[in-house]
């Protein structure tokens, strides 16, 4: 069943076209790599999924409901998660309180009961709490750091809490930009673990953006390849790697992938 | 009498009123990036809605200082809605002369509806000094004080607990991140205007409740710019505890100095320390650095 559907998504800044009649369906339950060079339109694509940038033209269905020109938020509520390249935590905040934003969407309370936390909404709150407590800072393995302010935990640390972040607000679309981007070997295996979890045991629904190609082909159901903004090919890891164009454009000679994969 | 003991107490007092005007700056500073420099003019309208339904329609205080709050968030979102959301991605030099404009259209209303006369409030709290063992102090600057720092506990309280707090903590933390968390940022960016509408407006009801108020009862805004440089531009606390700094200082420094320099020290005293913060510190005390990784 097809959860996230792409139709000729076209974009430009200026006159520079980003993204050309690029066009995809996600299905439900599945992990799904976006991969191309620098500056292939890889981020410009999340970011029209996301609804940070608005697409000149062309349309964008989450469970076939048109998305295409809802705000960021109004995405976020309707299930829509997202971590970021450059990790965007709120800082000066602790790692629980970063986590509780999560859950800013989905509560369902009154303006005025939310803004005095009176009654109902702190009962929620407390609920919520809980849930997150046991589930997420479990699962993701940050129980020793939740009172400690973000700022001070190391890099693949934070990539966690954003992570968990966009996991307390149960999200049906996760949208991923690398995620494994400057992490070390043994991080970056937490971090595929990770997300093929999340996939398994809550049933969401990835969308990776990832240079990492080795981690990338290991989690992925399919693959999208971009270049110049332009869809190149898509397909399950396997058929990607051995596309002609795709070896040409992104992974370079085939000497250099035997090589890499030997 | 102890003559520092008084300087120091009645510094204290006008740096907790500083401390509330200076949240008007920090308020929308700390969401919008935007230094509003109609923040005194603000306070002005404050305290002439707060004439307007004491003196003019006969109100009790009690509901007409309801008025003045919902009167400033109306103006605060009415400013933001109609003006500043348009100037989105403008350069910072061109949002300043905006405010800059809109104090001056703020004045000349001001004087229009309700003409450049001095005007009073009604005595609010008894005439009788308040006596705190040796020290006397004026009665409107005692009471000014705990209301303003009544406000400025309870604005702390709200964005430390409350929802919409936390959530316009995040705005102004992280816009992008606010945004897929399924914050509104742009109802954050509103709801700061009004909340800093607020805040500047309670300060010029006490302002005005003291000495009266005219149409450029605003110019104290002006001296609140040290508290807030002083403070750091985006943190509560800072513009707190700038607060205190520069009313005691002030005070002090009138009091010591005044007779040997025909008055005027008080006056002149904020904008040193204003011009040697920024030499010295020039994020304030508690401000943020803006350094990032790319």
């Amino acid at each position: 069943m097809t959860l996230l559907q792409a139709d000729n998504l076209n974009l430009s800044f200026g006159g520079l076209q980003v993204l050309h009649d690029i066009s995809f369906s996600v299905d439900d339950g599945e992990i799904f790599a976006i991969i191309g060079p620098n500056g292939a339109g890889k981020t410009s694509i999340l970011n029209c999924l996301g609804g940070f940038y608005l697409q000149d033209h062309g349309t964008i269905r989450l469970d076939g409901q048109d998305i295409s020109s809802l705000s960021p938020d109004r995405r976020a509520a309707m299930g829509m998660a997202r971590t970021f390249q450059n990790i965007a935590l709120f800082r000066g905040m602790t790692v629980l309180d970063n986590i509780k934003l999560g859950a800013h969407s989905y509560l369902q309370t009154g303006l005025l009961a939310a803004a005095f936390y009176w009654g109902s909404a702190h009962r929620e709150e407390m609920r919520l709490r809980a849930e997150i407590e046991d589930k997420i800072i479990d699962f993701l393995e940050i129980e020793h750091i939740r009172k400690q302010p973000v700022s001070a935990l190391a890099y693949g640390l934070q990539k966690r809490v954003e992570l968990a972040r966009a996991l307390a607000m149960r999200p049906r679309v996760l949208l991923m930009d690398e995620p494994v981007a400057g992490m070390n070997a043994e991080e970056t295996e937490d971090m595929a673990r990770f997300i093929l979890d999340i996939q398994e045991e809550w049933g969401i629904t990835i969308i990776i953006i990832e240079h990492d190609i080795h981690m990338v082909m290991d989690i992925s159901n399919r693959v999208m390849v971009v270049n110049f903004g332009q869809e190149i090919t898509t397909g399950t890891p396997e058929s990607v790697q051995s596309h002609p164009e795709v070896i040409k454009a992104y992974l370079g000679t085939k000497q250099a992938v035997a090589a890499g994969n030997s | 009498m102890n003559i520092f003991l008084i300087l120091l107490t009645s510094g204290i007092a006008v740096g907790g009123i500083y401390a509330l005007i200076a949240l008007g700056f920090v308020l929308i500073y700390k969401a919008t990036s935007i230094i509003n420099f109609a923040t005194g003019e603000f306070m002005m309208i404050g305290a002439y809605i707060f004439y307007t339904f004491t003196v003019m329609l006969g109100w009790p205080a009690i509901p007409a200082f309801i008025m003045v709050m919902a009167g400033a968030a109306l103006l605060g979102m009415l400013v933001e809605f109609s003006i500043l959301r348009h100037m989105l991605g403008q350069p910072t030099i061109s949002i300043v002369m905006v405010t800059i404009g809109l104090s001056s259209i703020l004045t000349g209303f001001a004087e229009i509806i309700w003409s450049s006369d001095f005007k009073s409030f009604p005595p609010l709290f008894p005439r009788s000094p308040i006596i705190l063992g040796d020290v006397i102090i004026r009665s409107n600057l005692f009471w000014g004080f705990v209301v303003a720092m009544v406000t400025v506990a309870l604005f702390a309280v709200f964005f430390k607990y409350s929802k919409i707090g936390i959530a316009m903590r995040a705005t102004a933390g992280d816009q992008m991140a606010s945004y897929s968390m399924g914050i509104n940022v742009r109802t954050m960016f509103t709801t700061a205007w009004a909340l800093g509408a607020i805040a500047a407006s309670l300060g010029g009801l006490i302002i005005g409740n003291i000495g009266g108020v005219q149409p450029n009862l605003g110019s104290i805004g002006l001296k609140i710019f040290p508290v807030v440089i002083l403070g750091g531009l985006d943190s509560i606390g800072g513009a707190v505890l700038g607060g205190f700094i520069v009313g005691i200082l002030e005070n002090i420094a009138g009091g010591y100095l005044d007779p040997y320099f025909n008055g005027g020290v008080k006056d002149v005293v904020p904008f040193i320390i204003l011009v040697v913060i920024l030499m010295v510190k020039p994020y304030g005390l508690f401000g943020r650095r803006e350094i990032e990784r790319l």
